[in-house]
């Protein structure tokens, strides 16, 4: 992407936070949200983390990865590991990437 | 003065009749301020590598430093980074970050019932800058609806704080990026930062089963072109978890 697109596509990531944070703030007139809208949309946050994620950890160049000696694997384990121990973002990216940065330059994966 | 951890500090008609002075604005901004602090810490973790991210997936510092001052959305710029590095149409980039987004609109409603009665440009400009935590640690100050005189300063010192806390790291993680060689793979640190915000999101059986719904639909449908396997995800999950909710409702839902 060249640099003008790229320019492009921020400034409209801007449009964007200022439109979802405002969402129902831009309307003069209040506007009821039916309350199945409300629960449906309340997957959509989680649905796109997990799109995002699973291919960045099981894929290499659009296929599954067959060897097991992979750091991105070591790392999520780890992190998913810290997570579900103190519930912690941070800890999640520190573990995962400090098992992520040993695999790769301690042991040489 | 007020006593510390005076437990009535936020019931202004309660002090006046003890014949204590009501908070004052002051107070109520450096409450804000002291209450997101802590968490900030994490905050600030994040957009460091938000900030590595962005120069690692191949934009220029004037790129970055604009994309970090302008979008201020930590999630929607590490889902959007990948996209724009892929060279994938403008309207997936956007689509998936309004998506990334979408627990925003949710906070908006919300937020509608504190603001409302403000001009449309004010209300505009002071959600832009509300972050997930300031939602969370607003409504844990202000569980009542309805516009008062100690929530615009207390909304403001918090909005101030957590503002520093990811801009001044992100700038630092710009301009470092070139120093942490690329081999190390850095980037990944943004996936897992993703990671932690989805099982923090998650709250009941509903909620995985429609995340690995997701996650099985993005890793299946990712020779669609236009990077459409993360809205075919996106469907899915979201299909399944409103389908869930109706077939074999739980109590919990998926955290905000």
């Amino acid at each position: 992407m060249s640099g003008w697109q790229t320019f492009v596509a921020v400034a409209g990531l801007t449009v964007i936070t200022v439109v979802t944070r405002g969402f129902f703030l831009l309307s003069e007139r209040e506007w009821p949200l039916p309350p199945w809208v409300a629960r449906g949309l309340r997957y959509a946050p989680l649905a796109a983390l997990a799109a995002i994620v699973a291919p960045e950890v099981l894929l290499t160049d659009g296929a599954l990865a067959g060897d097991w000696k992979d750091p991105r694997l070591f790392a999520v384990a780890a992190g998913t590991a810290y997570f579900w121990w103190r519930r912690g973002i941070l800890g999640t990216i520190v573990v995962g990437t400090g098992v992520m940065l040993a695999l790769k330059l301690g042991v040489g994966w | 003065m007020l006593a510390a951890g005076d437990p009535d500090a936020h019931r202004p008609t309660l002090r006046r009749r003890r014949g204590l002075p009501a908070v004052s604005p002051r107070e109520e901004f450096q409450r804000g301020v002291r209450d997101i602090v802590e968490p900030s810490f994490g905050i600030s973790a994040w957009a460091l590598v938000t900030g590595v991210a962005m120069i690692k997936t191949g934009l220029s510092v004037p790129l970055a430093v604009f994309m970090s001052l302008a979008v201020y959305a930590g999630s929607a710029q590490l889902a959007a980074l990948p996209l724009i590095a892929a060279g994938a149409p403008l309207w997936v980039i956007w689509a998936t970050a309004f998506c990334m987004n979408l627990r925003f609109v949710i906070f908006s409603a919300h937020w509608r019932k504190y603001f409302g009665h403000f001009p449309r440009a004010k209300r505009l400009a002071l959600t832009y800058f509300a972050a997930d935590l300031n939602y969370v640690l607003f409504l844990r100050r202000f569980p009542e609806p309805g516009p008062s005189p100690a929530r615009l300063p207390y909304f403001l010192g918090s909005v101030f704080w957590s503002w520093l806390s990811w801009q001044l790291p992100a700038l630092l993680g710009i301009a470092l990026a070139d120093r942490i060689p690329t081999e190390w793979d850095l980037g990944f640190a943004g996936v897992l930062a993703l990671l932690g915000l989805a099982y923090s999101t998650l709250s009941g059986r509903n909620s995985w089963i429609a995340a690995l719904v997701a996650a099985a639909a993005a890793v299946a449908a990712f020779h669609l072109p236009l990077k459409l396997n993360i809205v075919v995800a996106i469907a899915a999950g979201v299909a399944v978890g409103v389908l869930l909710d109706r077939l074999w409702p739980t109590t919990a839902e998926p955290r905000r």
